[in-house]
């Protein structure tokens, strides 16, 4: 599993105009929509469904990331987008952190294990150290692509 | 103190699999315990109280873990896991059962 096969880097976000949890999943919602991942009368009905899942356990796992994700029929693959924010926003996180990466993650309602696939790549890639600094610094949609391409051709390991 | 290990192979029975809800419900339990605690798939061994390391081991619905547990809460430690993974299914349901193929129509 890689980057590529998920993210769609045609809808990252190098710096999310939201201050709050709720905006930027908004705006990492209507990213996806726009960059084709499903139609525009979805985002409503998917960031609400999103930020329900937030409400119930907060998805902030710590180290400045976030990882707000939903199940839903919109989608026909597991579907994936960054934003970055340079101020930090407050997610509830785990180690009570602001969050400075958003991962947003849409998967379909009848393939977990490609959920699971998944997020194995993206936590995998968490654990280094080396990646977490580089998509903090990360400011520029190219710069996260960038950053991805290299993870994916293993510069890291 | 006396030392104890213990140690079990726990099989993954929720659809969704090890998830991240799961997963933290995991660690949550995994925390009770003072013991040191360890989970690994066929190619991974990770810590079981830390949530990032526990979200890598990507087990799916049938998947077989090992568990062990390192300390003088060993045994209960074991058991609660155990409970939470196969008898709890963490709360979740289990695969749909397939239809079974109407085949031999003829007669």
């Amino acid at each position: 599993m890689k980057f590529a096969d998920f993210v769609c880097f045609n809808t990252l976000v190098g710096r999310l105009k939201a201050k709050d949890r709720n905006g930027a999943i908004t705006e990492l919602v209507n990213a996806l929509s726009e960059g084709g991942q499903f139609a525009s009368d979805q985002n409503k009905r998917i960031a609400k469904a999103v930020i329900k899942r937030e409400n119930e356990a907060s998805t902030g796992m710590g180290k400045g990331v976030a990882l707000p994700h939903v199940k839903d029929a919109a989608v026909k693959d597991v579907v994936a987008t960054i934003g970055q924010s340079s101020v930090g926003i407050d997610f509830s996180a785990l180690d009570k952190q602001p969050v400075y990466s958003v991962i947003l993650i849409i998967s379909p309602t009848d393939n977990p294990d490609k959920h699971l696939q998944v997020m194995e790549n993206i936590f995998k890639h968490l654990q280094n150290e080396k990646f977490r600094s580089f998509l903090r610094q990360a400011q520029t949609a190219e710069q996260i692509k960038d950053l991805l391409r290299e993870a994916d051709e293993k510069v890291f390991f | 103190m006396e030392r104890i290990v213990s140690e079990t192979e726990v099989e993954i029975k929720n659809a969704d699999g090890l998830h991240m809800r799961p997963a933290m419900q995991f660690v949550d339990v995994a925390n009770k315990f003072d013991c040191a605690i360890t989970v690994s798939n066929e190619s991974n061994e990770v810590d079981g109280k830390s949530i990032m390391q526990m979200s890598m081991l990507a087990a799916t619905c049938g998947t077989k873990l090992k568990i062990k547990a390192d300390g003088s809460d060993a045994q209960e430690a074991i058991s609660a896991l155990q409970e939470l993974v196969e008898e709890r299914m963490f709360d979740e349901p289990p695969p749909k059962q397939k239809k079974r193929k109407i085949e031999n129509k003829e007669t």
